[in-house]
């Protein structure tokens, strides 16, 4: 049996009184693509932080394609292929484009101790985040600062980032938070382009972009993994549906489910 | 003692625009100075008894200060640490340069008024008077800071915009007019300790840049945002001071800035860190 | 929107008027044969900038005791000349490397801080060595500091003329070598990482950057250039004295490097001749009118022209439609 490419077992953490993750067993298989969702403070932000390790948990394990690296820091773990991407974007705000992606590139192969040749020189990063523009269609902005493109752009450049790293597992914070309805697609199709051999786990707070992207949705409140399952039977669900707040979180649900 | 106290009124003002304004300011002793200068400067020419000239000059700069804050110094408020020294460095050299321009470049003699200079028995000890009046002012000043601060309504909205500054200007408060009362108060401070420390602390164009580096001290052991931690650390500041000069001759100025540095790495959020949440 | 071109990994290209500046600190010698001793200092201050340039403006961090570094390369290499090993090149070289040493020590400590309490720290440093300099008389002389520091002619072939004639080449050769060596290090992959360190040092450590050791690097190469204009400074004047230590001095390369424009690399280059042009002129007028000039200059900067001089360069000839200038 080939190990998932992602496994936690019995996640747990807690900040004092506040319990944020409770027994949260999870896997993510190699090319998977799977959903988080849950209500505002269920804790799936901080899940994201525990599995990427920016935070240590109290108890339980986590493993990579089989290795154990509950132990292992953030910079490890991203070596090994464990990226992710965050809610709020956190870029080089001087950095054009094209060196945002060649910082990460550069880091990613290990370039960065390099001090003698030029970076300009250096062609195949330069390549490689060059390709990474052109599938997220950032080519023409590659010139442009951070701090002059429009937010849905930056949400592209983080994922543009994050594939720089060449993950094996990427966890997407929220990716298309923020952005306006009609600049969306361009963030979806960016997301459907991935390659498939990368395990995805997505937190959406969005029913349609979880049914498009998601074969498997994981239900998380209170830090507690309600429920998994497929996108159409978690929105069936009554008990799922009971967890958003009233008859508006209800009423979405029911027309969701109904397919409209 | 009386050293410390001296100190402490300088570091309090600093402690007021650094701490709660969260600009670095290093022209805080460039204030100090200019009270200095206005006082002893006022003293001899005119003949105004010492404690006028203090009073004048405490409002004079802390006027002053508020001009100078509304021209430059709104622009740090948020404003990269770099652009904040650059531009107090800059305020500071031209202080010096006005002070050198007029009143010459080397140190000024201030004479006690003979009032203070006599001393006073007070049973266990003799003080000199103008030591009393120091540690009394320093009290006083100390005490009311503490009060105005911790219990008034304009301590309390200072607290929430520095907290805040959008939510408290939602509600209503205008920040601005706040943020200058708090840097005149500073100011002002600054320029009592100048003043009232003429003798203690010799009055020269450099001053600005020579006593930046112990107030800096003091204000950054205190976490840069606590009277209460400030007073603490200005008196044992001033303590240690005293007595490794004292005792240790060679290596008196040492002790304070070896204490810094690894207070400073072990400890950064200061001596007394309050537990901040964020 | 500005289309800025890669300004980062374009670096490593060669600008029309870069020689410009080298050729004029050339001709310099030749058209005022009078003024070499002044101008050796500029070269020597403008070397200090590019140190701190790399520091600061690439790496972004701000040091206020940057003349430790210039301090203990100072002493370094007087006291090696006291010693006996008259050698000049070696001399600086191992200024450099004693101040290099210096920052590899007490790097991995103090980098850890950010802004405010780093820039306290960085304070007490210098303060602590000045004083300690000070009280040190045996070993750096004190007040009176190490007068004395001779050296065998250059290369064994150029004497050290009273008219300081071999000084100046000796230390404007310095300045290119150091010069193109930094502009390599700033153009390669690393140099990129800095930048990315200036700009969001959280988001390097989630690309997996080792952001402290990068820094402890960019921080004692920038000490080792720092030490090695400290020792042509001892070198050149044949003296050495505590001011080396100062906070001034700091500040100084500070301001010079302001002025010109950080991290372009070339600012120092500009803003030490225009400081130390303002200073020297000024003081003839009166001693502490240029202190009004600086002060005013300073405050202007911050509130009008981020950039320095060379800012307001391109600026202007953004203005006018041209291409930037370096």
């Amino acid at each position: 049996m080939i190990a998932p490419a992602l496994e936690a077992t019995g996640l747990c953490k807690s900040f004092g009184a506040l319990t944020v993750t409770d027994d949260v067993t999870l896997r993510l298989n190699v090319g998977s693509r799977t959903a988080l969702i849950g209500p505002n403070g269920a804790g799936k932000t901080s899940l994201v932080g525990l599995l990427s390790g920016t935070i240590r948990p109290d108890a339980g394990q986590i493993s990579l394609f089989g290795r154990d690296i509950t132990r292992e820091g953030l910079a490890f773990r991203v070596k090994q292929g464990l990226v992710r991407t965050f809610q709020v974007s956190s870029l080089f705000a001087k950095l054009t484009v094209l060196e945002n992606i060649f910082l990460a590139a550069s880091e990613n192969a290990g370039a960065s101790s390099d001090m003698w040749r030029a970076a300009g020189r250096r062609r195949a990063l330069i390549e490689r985040a060059e390709g990474i523009m052109e599938r997220l269609h950032l080519t023409d902005r590659r010139h442009h600062r951070v701090s002059e493109i429009p937010y849905g752009v930056q949400r592209l450049l983080e994922i543009a980032i994050a594939l720089a790293l060449e993950p094996k597992v990427l966890l997407l914070d929220e990716p298309a938070a923020g952005i306006p309805a009609d600049e969306v697609g361009v963030l979806l199709d960016a997301v459907d382009s991935l390659p498939p051999q990368i395990a995805i786990l997505m937190i959406e707070h969005d029913m349609h972009v979880v049914r498009r992207f998601a074969t498997e949705v994981h239900v998380l409140v209170h830090g507690r993994i309600l429920m998994t399952g497929q996108p159409a039977d978690v929105m069936a669900s009554p008990d799922v549906r009971a967890v958003y707040l009233g008859d508006s979180g209800r009423s979405r649900f029911a027309s969701e489910a109904r397919g409209a | 003692m009386s050293y410390g106290l001296l100190l402490c009124i300088i570091s309090i003002g600093l402690v007021v625009t650094m701490g709660l304004m969260r600009v670095v300011n290093l022209a805080h002793g460039a204030f100090a100075a200019i009270g200095g200068y206005l006082a002893v400067g006022l003293l001899a020419p005119l003949g105004l008894p010492f404690g006028l000239a203090i009073v004048v000059a405490v409002v004079a700069v802390a006027a002053f200060s508020v001009a100078v804050e509304r021209l430059l110094y709104v622009h740090l408020y948020g404003a990269s640490e770099l652009d904040q020294v650059l531009m107090t460095v800059g305020i500071n050299f031209l202080v010096v340069a006005g002070l050198t321009l007029a009143f010459g470049p080397n140190v000024l003699p201030t004479r006690l008024p003979p009032s203070l200079a006599s001393s006073v028995d007070l049973g266990f000890r003799s003080f000199e008077t103008y030591r009393l009046v120091v540690f009394a002012v320093g009290i006083v000043v100390i005490g009311g800071l503490w009060l105005a601060f911790e219990r008034t309504n304009l301590g309390a909205q200072l607290r929430a915009a520095v907290d805040n500054r959008t939510m408290t200007q939602a509600i209503g408060i205008d920040v601005p007019r706040l943020f200058s009362i708090a840097f005149a108060t500073g100011s002002g401070l600054a320029a009592l300790g100048g003043a009232l420390g003429a003798p203690l602390l010799p009055l020269e164009p450099l001053y600005p840049f020579k006593y930046l580096i112990l107030v800096l001290v003091i204000v950054a052991l205190s976490g840069f945002g606590s009277i209460r931690a400030t007073v603490f650390v200005a008196i044992f500041v001033g303590i240690i001071d005293t007595a490794a000069r004292y005792f240790l001759p060679d290596t008196g100025a040492f002790a304070i800035y070896v204490l810094l540095i690894i207070l400073m790495v072990l400890r950064p959020d200061g001596l007394l860190a309050p537990r901040r949440s964020t | 929107m500005t289309d800025a071109r890669s300004a980062v990994l374009q670096r490593h290209r060669l600008r029309l008027l870069e020689p410009a500046w080298w050729l004029m600190a050339l001709a310099f010698f030749f058209v005022f044969p009078d003024y070499l001793a002044v101008a050796t200092s500029v070269l020597v201050m403008a070397l200090f900038a590019l140190s701190l340039d790399l520091l600061l403006g690439f790496a972004g961090v701000l040091s206020l005791g940057h003349a430790v570094s210039f301090g203990i390369g100072a002493y370094s290499a007087a006291l090696i000349s006291l010693a006996g090993w008259k050698e000049a090149v070696t001399g600086a070289l191992a200024g450099g490397a004693a101040s290099g040493v210096f920052a590899l020590v007490i790097g991995p400590l103090i980098l850890r801080l950010t802004g405010l309490s780093f820039i306290m720290v960085t304070l007490g440093i210098g303060v602590i060595l000045y004083e300690a300099a000070n009280k040190t008389v045996w070993l750096t002389g004190g007040d009176n500091g190490l007068p004395g520091v001779t050296l065998e002619p250059l290369l064994g072939l150029f004497r050290w003329s009273v008219l300081g004639q071999t000084s100046y080449l000796y230390v404007l050769c310095w300045l290119l070598l150091l010069f193109y060596l930094t502009r390599r290090i700033v153009a390669s992959p690393f140099g990129v990482a800095l930048q990315g360190i200036r700009e969001n040092p959280d988001r390097m450590r989630l690309l997996g950057a080792p952001v402290l050791r990068h820094l402890v690097v960019a921080y004692a190469i920038s000490s080792a250039v720092a030490g090695i204009a400290g020792a042509l400074s001892a070198q050149t004047n044949a003296f050495v004295g505590l001011e080396v230590l100062s906070l001034n001095t700091s500040i100084d390369g500070l301001v010079m490097l302001v002025l010109g424009g950080i991290g372009r690399l070339s600012g120092g280059l500009i803003g030490a001749p225009v400081y130390m042009f303002v200073q020297h002129f000024a003081q003839q007028w009166n001693p502490y009118y240029w202190m009004f000039l600086i002060g005013g200059l300073l405050i202007l900067i911050v509130r009008f022209s981020r950039g320095g001089l060379l800012g307001l360069v391109d600026d202007l000839a953004r203005r006018f439609g041209r291409r930037r200038t370096p």
